[in-house]
């Protein structure tokens, strides 16, 4: 089955065109890379696929339903990790999981996910005094509370150090092997060759190309991104 | 929601500088009052200070606290990713309006409490106008703390506008000067916090709180609460 279907996805902000007629699926159980440099319209998309906003044209299913007719039943099985979405100060770990967890009807186990995400040490801990890779693995264990059948991260490794960044690594492929689809939205060219199973890169709003990092990297997957979304690139394009 | 207002309350009794506002400070302002025993035209001024008190307290939760929270949620896209979960980001903000409605009402106990066994002011003898008077007065400052909120982009033009506020609709309420010209009462009145002052004083006194009171009230808390609803940004 098909996790997530986009088709000729198209959203305006005025006279800007963020997102021109996007189209690509993600299979279940798939990770998929959205790759793109910045206003390349990747958290526009994203924004679609969660229901945060409304497409102007196009066609949207996660796990089968319309972001936009069916909310209330994504929320129930779309995780997301967001971009600089913070919690509030004084608020602990613990107490940020068991807010989460009541949202939803079946949530997993809050113990079971802190000791995953390494963060059972912290649980007393208010989201002030974390560190930034701290704030970053409750962000994406606050994604995955609910038992989602499809996890949206953006820019989930976006400032952790490289210990970090692989221990994050090996925790998006342990959530795939659980079942989940995995979107992850990212910069480093390195993280979508070791995880993606496939990927899409954006530009200017477009899919400049779709496949398999291994078939899309010749030589390297950041060659072919360098490539499809420089400038000059931009410029032989449209002339 | 039940876990939202709980967290909600959890986070608000973190906040030491908004409890000591909020509670600790109305009470020792009404003790001050008390123990200094002056009195205007006869009448002690802590029977004159302590319908203004509570006023007060209403203006600090809704004025100060309600619209900095809100922006900052805004601020820290907290709304924004409670918009992607089943529980969606309107109830945070009706778990905030039911804290601090709850502590209102605490703080207005008090402040009878401490008037009452401190002082010996007698308590509201028209005891159900009393209490529709603290709900509408507690209303009407959380709808336009809602509406700051709602408007100001961040959270520290959110705390500026709340402060700017204050200060004319507590002048009106007789915070700084409780006898006031019949120019200034007569102005006052058709604003949220003179009108509730008014009517708080009245059915302190015995009065049903007089309708235009009821009204004023009544309608900032309608009007206000609209316009909030109309405006308002999640992100």
């Amino acid at each position: 089955m098909t996790a997530i279907e986009v088709e000729g996805l198209t959203k305006r902000y005025g006279a800007k065109v963020a997102v021109d007629d996007v189209s690509f699926a993600v299979a279940e159980g798939e990770i998929f890379g959205l790759l793109g440099r910045n206003g390349a319209g990747k958290s526009t998309t994203v924004d679609c696929l969660a229901g945060l906003r409304v497409p102007d044209h196009g066609r949207i299913r996660v796990s089968g339903h319309d972001p936009v007719r069916d909310r209330q039943r994504l929320r129930h099985v779309l995780g997301v990790q967001l971009q600089e979405s913070q919690l509030p100060d004084k608020l602990t770990v613990a107490e940020a999981m068991r807010l989460y967890a009541s949202f939803y009807r079946q949530p997993e186990d809050i113990e079971h996910l802190l000791a995953q995400l390494d963060l059972t040490e912290k649980r007393n801990t208010r989201y002030r005094k974390l560190s930034g890779g701290q704030k970053q693995r409750l962000s994406v264990a606050l994604a995955l509370i609910g038992r989602p059948r499809v996890a949206i991260l953006d820019e989930l490794t976006t400032g952790l150090d490289p210990v970090a960044r692989r221990d994050t690594w090996q925790l998006i492929d342990d959530i795939r092997n659980q079942g989940v689809t995995i979107m992850l939205i990212t910069h480093f060219m390195e993280e979508a060759e070791r995880l993606c199973d496939r990927v899409a890169i954006l530009h200017d709003g477009r899919v400049a190309a779709l496949g398999t990092p291994a078939a899309l990297g010749r030589p390297t997957l950041e060659d072919t991104f360098v490539t499809l979304t420089s400038r000059a690139m931009t410029s032989r394009r449209t002339s | 929601m039940k876990m939202l207002t709980l967290t909600e309350a959890r986070l608000l009794a973190r906040e030491p500088l908004a409890l000591f506002w909020g509670l600790a400070f109305p009470m020792a302002l009404l003790a001050v009052m008390g123990v200094s025993a002056g009195d205007v035209g006869g009448v002690p001024l802590v029977t004159i200070y302590e319908p203004i008190v509570i006023a007060f307290v209403s203006v600090v939760f809704g004025l100060q606290g309600l619209p900095v929270q809100i922006a900052a949620y805004r601020e820290r896209r907290i709304l924004r990713r409670l918009a992607t979960t089943p529980a969606g980001p309107a109830r945070v903000i009706g778990a905030q309006l039911i804290v601090s409605l709850t502590v209102v009402l605490a703080a207005t106990i008090g402040v009878l409490a401490v008037g009452r066994l401190g002082f010996g002011v007698p308590l509201p003898r028209q005891l159900a106008g009393f209490a529709l008077v603290v709900v509408l007065a507690a209303t009407a400052t959380l709808a336009l703390g809602l509406l700051i909120g709602a408007l100001a982009p961040t959270a520290r033009s959110a705390g500026a506008a709340g402060t700017v506020l204050f200060f004319p609709l507590m002048y009106f309420a007789g915070l700084w000067t409780p006898q006031m010209s019949a120019t200034t009462r007569h102005i006052g009145q058709y604003t949220p916090l003179g009108a509730a002052a008014q009517a708080l004083r009245d059915s302190m006194a015995g009065a049903w709180p007089h309708p235009a009171a009821l009204l004023v009230l009544g309608g900032c808390t309608l009007v206000c609460a609209a316009a909030a609803a109309r405006f308002f940004r999640w992100e």
